[in-house]
């Protein structure tokens, strides 16, 4: 088996992955949706087609927004941008076209790419840019020696995407991401995990969530093969783990709703899916309850807790499961990612001690530039290190609060935000989530604070009736952090992410 | 000589070079000092020093650069 | 993949243990030997320091084997090293000192004295027992696990207008990229022999610890005062079988003026890299035709940009009449020549080098102001941050795409290889030792020296006493080597002594 990690030094940028990939193994899979299957000499050959398209038209270091269904055909987009020097934002065909709108507003894309099916659609927003169809690329002949000198004037601080976020005040952020922060993330994806060539990935992340960034470059980096699970598999949890069987899949990146699900069904050993060995989790907390309940059906998988947000590429702590963990103890969520600097911080701005609640701040090559045409929530949240007054430099303040454990684990408490003052107390959201969750029926939930009238509102699904988890949580939480309300769910609102939808039960709040 | 010896009080004027045995050793001159003493020589005397002649062992004491001059006017 | 030098030096002892590092005259250190000095030294660092972490440690010795060491032991604490001349005066090394606030300084018995009464702890490293040290090397290897690519790995000094020096903070990324880069274009494979004429405080100096930590190239040492005695730094390089050699163009102007080349035989020499100042063509033709099967590149760059920006390889023999250009930006690095207007130049129109990329020096030790002066938000980007060094150089391109240096904006000079600001040279002579009531100092480039002028109501001061007074201040390369009295500083239409007169006064002496 051909061992990159014996590779030094890694590349300079991300097409250097795909080059190599081509090279090596030019006619095995590389990318496999319902459609499509595209080998890595098809994809390279699409690809510079469509760089050949873009240098055509004089676009250096300019954005390409693109505009197509999840499909392979987003790949030869993405890396039709990077060949070129350009870099590429995601934007999905089923996004309201309000905020496709904002989005395009703030990123005022060079190019629009698209194809013939979703061209008109692309019309309606794209205004004066012009649009480009990755059938007319088709028929390019490649001129290699002038992309070779395209990609030769690429730095590796070059920006590679901008992937759009929530924002509070409801204009989606632009988060900037250079070639170098994400080669240095799957070097350690890789390295971490021992990817190789024989890695299978399921994708479930949509392409403008971070997540799918590991999937699709670790891919490219080992020359491995990624299926994109289509969307119906997980509407219908059985598919999910035929497809899995099926496409002998032994990698899965999924946010731990999609675990959860699966585990509340108690369905895991329904179908043989012995073939996968690399559960990765992240995106939101996982409940320990469910992570127990794979661990008892699949228990030779290896499971990780991811953590990190968009905004230090995709992760900077992880947690690789290796030891028992209580159904009401929280998955931690590990160490820094090799490369990474974890810095918690008090109120005062310095280090916490072992059990001290802090912030959690992020130094080094995986920061973010910022958020495009964004100054002022750029300066916001990219700050100077309150700990060094000798020269600049710059930390992410990520807005989550953590803590050290004795073991020296961190454990993820909750969002800054979420922390809430409930009669004079100073409460956790998440501590209760924690709690609820370990109760058996709970499937799933989510806690919110009405501050009109200042009242703890629990939403969940599953089969227990309200009084029987306030009878149970009365003998896990103080009384002033049980909740006033508890509104039981047939189910509960996912985002597009596929994460709970909080912004959606927020709005129900006003009814009691 | 004495010519010698005033040339290189005005290049290191903190140092006695009379008290020294040999200038290289004791570290009297460094190499921007032999730089600037060679040009100042050849300056003032009309003369090129050959390259090969740049070694310590003319430049080690006042006799020494004294000889070094005096070939090189010949 | 490569986060900190000293992961990359473990690999390479690992495969070169018995092979000899660094050779200074008749001494030699293995690696093996090497690292474990270093590992004890950098266990005695923390002790010391009392766990200092990220921090400068000043280096105060000579250029010796000691000097590779106490730097390697550094980075195994995981600290910054900061390398001082001994020949620095008191005065200036107090500036230091004062401004970077080292946790420690590692000299010898031999240069104590000169900080002496100076509120610093001190290792001397000639009395440290290696043999006796019990090393930690769980605590060693856990501190460096902590090491983050972006963290710094060196501090070096650079002239600055007011008599203090700048500390220029370079990472270990930045080092990295530009190793890998060069290794890919040149081949390193650790059989490099290299002959270090630099001074433990260049940057290029820093270089070659690189060449020895990523690839196992071997490092002979030259003593400082062979490069007055050209004849003999030859014969070194020939007796120690050296293949490349990164020099400042000074010493090889003078090879080259003195004809030495016909006279000593390079024999293995193979690849000769410069920078640092502009090499005259003509004794560059001398050195090109006498070693024909070298390889020749001209490096450019400033220390902010961690060691160089461009290069260019002379692959064809120059025509006499043409300055060397100084190339092509090196690969990764993105060099923008921007007008008065901050927009791009055109062929052939004369603008400021600046750069972007990995390369970027983190700044100043301690001096924000200066380090926003100088690295400033790339003006061709508007849609978020995105820092660019200014480096003061004004440049043009040549139809061929190579890069012409020009001149500079301010009254930055080279001289020998070290970087200095004119302007320091007067604030000094003015306002710290008031010697003269109006001085202004240019440089001959021809000559290459330093030459003041000075105004002070007819008082003629003598160039002994000049000399005196200024060895306190100044290192010997900060100088002037000629003083010369006027009765008025000429002066331009704004009132403002006139540098330009007072240049073209210096360039005809």
């Amino acid at each position: 088996m051909f061992n990159y990690n014996n590779i030094t030094p890694p590349p300079r940028v991300v097409s250097d992955y795909l080059d190599r990939a081509a090279k090596l193994f030019p006619d095995k899979i590389a990318f496999a949706d319902s459609k499509n299957m595209l080998s890595y000499s098809e994809l390279q050959r699409r690809s510079k087609q469509t760089a050949a398209a873009l240098i055509s038209r004089k676009l250096f270091k300019q954005s390409a927004a693109v505009f197509l269904d999840k499909s392979v055909e987003c790949i030869i987009a993405f890396m039709g941008a990077a060949y070129s020097g350009n870099f590429y934002t995601v934007i999905d065909t089923k996004m309201p076209f309000a905020r496709v709108k904002k989005i395009i507003d703030t990123l005022e894309p060079a190019i629009i790419i698209t194809d013939h099916k979703n061209f008109a659609k692309a019309q309606e927003f794209a205004g004066r840019t012009e649009i480009l169809c990755l059938e007319d690329t088709e028929n390019i002949i490649i001129d290699e020696a002038l992309i070779k000198s395209v990609t030769e004037n690429i730095i590796n601080l070059d920006v590679l995407y901008v992937l759009f976020t929530s924002g509070s005040t409801g204009t989606p952020k632009g988060v900037i991401i250079g070639h170098r922060s994400v080669i240095d993330y799957i070097e350690w994806a890789a390295e971490t995990f021992n990817f190789n060539e024989t890695q299978i990935f399921g994708n479930q992340a949509p392409f403008y969530f971070d997540n799918s960034v590991l999937d699709i470059y670790s891919t490219l980096r080992n020359a491995a093969t990624m299926y994109i699970i289509p969307q119906s598999c997980f509407a219908f949890p059985v598919t999910l783990l035929n497809f899995i069987r099926d496409k002998n899949i032994n990698t899965v990146f999924f946010v731990p709703t999609v675990l959860c699900r699966l585990a509340n069904m108690n369905i895991i050993d329904k179908v043989d899916i012995s073939c996968l060995k690399n559960i990765l989790f992240a995106g939101e907390v996982m409940p320990a309850k469910q992570l127990n309940i794979w661990k008892k059906y699949l228990p030779d998988a290896l499971y990780a807790n991811l953590y990190g947000p968009t905004e230090i590429t995709v992760d900077c702590t992880y947690y690789i499961v290796n030891r028992e963990i209580a159904d009401d103890e929280p998955v931690p969520i590990g160490y820094p990612c090799r490369n990474s600097n974890i810095l918690i911080l008090n109120q005062n701005d310095e280090e916490a001690k072992i059990n001290e609640q802090g912030e959690l701040c992020v130094r080094g090559t995986s920061l973010a530039y910022g958020y495009y045409n964004n100054p002022e929530k750029t300066a916001e949240v990219f700050v100077q290190n309150p700990l060094n007054k000798n020269y600049r430099e710059l930390i992410y303040r990520t807005g989550d609060l953590v803590h050290y454990n004795l073991k020296g684990e961190i454990i993820y408490d909750g969002r800054k935000d979420f922390q809430v003052k409930h009669s004079g107390h100073r409460i956790e959201l998440g501590e209760i989530e924690t709690a609820v969750s370990s109760i058996k029926g709970v499937e799933f939930c989510c806690c919110l604070h009405e501050n009109i009238n200042d009242k703890l509102v629990l939403f969940y699904s599953g089969n227990l009736a309200s009084n029987e988890i306030r009878k149970t949580l009365a003998d896990m939480l103080p009384d002033y952090m049980l909740p006033n309300i508890c509104e039981q769910l047939d189910k509960m609102p996912l985002n597009l992410n596929g994460k709970i939808d909080r912004a959606k039960l927020k709005a129900r709040l006003k009814e009691f | 000589m004495e010519e010698i010896l005033k040339i290189l009080e005005e290049i290191r004027p903190e140092f006695d070079f009379k008290a020294s045995s040999n200038f290289i050793e004791d570290g009297l001159l460094d190499s921007f000092d032999i730089v600037t003493l060679v040009n100042i020589l050849e300056e003032k005397y009309q003369i090129k020093i050959d390259g090969l002649d740049i070694i310590p062992e003319n430049f080690s004491s006042a006799e020494s650069i004294f000889n070094l001059v005096n070939k090189n006017k010949n | 993949m490569n986060i900190n030098f000293i992961n990359s030096f473990e690999k390479t002892v690992e495969l070169n243990f018995n092979k000899i590092a660094v050779t200074h005259n008749a001494e030699n250190i293995a690696f093996n030997e090497l690292k474990a000095k270093a590992q004890a030294l950098g266990c005695l660092i923390i002790n010391k320091a009392e766990g200092a972490f990220n921090k400068p440690v000043a280096v105060l010795l000579p250029k010796e084997i000691n000097a590779v060491i106490a730097d390697l032991g550094i980075l195994y604490s995981a600290n910054v090293f900061m390398n001082l001349d001994v020949k620095t005066p008191r005065e200036r090394l107090i500036n230091i000192l004062d401004l970077i606030k080292p946790s420690l300084i590692i000299t010898s018995n031999k240069y104590k004295d000169i900080i002496e009464n100076i509120d610093i702890k001190i290792i001397l490293i000639d009395e440290i027992d290696f043999n006796n040290i019990n090393i930690n090397y769980k605590e060693l290897k856990a501190r460096l696990d902590k090491i983050i690519d972006t963290d710094p790995m060196c501090i070096i000094n650079t002239s600055g207008s007011t008599g203090t020096p700048k500390g220029v903070v370079l990472n270990h990324r930045s080092f990295f990229d530009f190793m890998a880069c060069s290794g890919e274009k040149f081949n390193f494979n650790g059989t490099e022999i290299i002959g270090s004429l630099s001074p433990i405080v260049f940057d290029i100096f820093d270089f070659e610890l690189c060449m020895l930590m990523l690839y196992g190239s071997r490092l002979i040492l030259l003593d400082a005062f062979l490069a007055s005695f050209p004849v003999k730094l030859l014969e070194a390089l020939n007796l120690n079988k050296v293949n490349f050699i990164f020099w400042v163009p000074s010493i090889m102007v003078n090879i080259a003026n003195m004809k030495l080349l016909e006279q000593v035989k390079l024999e293995y020499l193979k690849l000769i890299w410069f920078a640092g100042e502009v090499f005259p063509t003509k004794q560059f033709l001398y050195w090109y035709d006498n070693l024909f099967n070298a390889k020749f590149a001209n490096l450019y760059g400033p220390i902010e940009i961690t060691l160089d920006c461009t290069l260019y390889e002379i692959n064809s023999r120059p025509p006499e009449n043409e300055p060397l250009p100084i190339g092509k930006p090196y690969k990764n690095t993105d060099v923008l020549i921007l007008n008065e207007n901050n927009k791009i130049c055109g062929a052939g129109e004369e603008g400021e080098l600046c750069v972007r990329g990995t390369s970027l020096a983190m700044g100043y030790y301690n001096n924000p102001e200066k380090t926003l002066a100088a690295f400033t938000q790339n003006p061709l980007n508007k849609s978020y941050p995105e820092l660019i060094y200014r480096t003061g150089d004004i440049v043009y391109t040549r139809e061929d795409g190579n890069i012409m240096f020009k001149g500079r904006k301010d009254s930055l000079i080279k001289h020998m290889g070290y970087r200095i600001e004119l302007c320091e040279i007067e604030h000094v002579i003015e306002n710290d030792l008031k010697l003269v009531k109006y001085c202004c100092a240019v440089y001959n480039y021809n000559k290459k020296e330093i030459v003041l002028y000075y105004e002070n109501n007819n008082n003629i001061i003598s160039d002994k006493d000049f000399r005196i007074a200024l060895k306190s201040v100044f290192p010997n390369y900060m100088i002037p080597n000629l003083f010369i009295h006027m009765e008025k500083l000429p002066q331009n239409t704004n009132g403002k002594i006139d540098r330009l007169a007072l240049k073209n006064l210096a360039g005809n002496i």
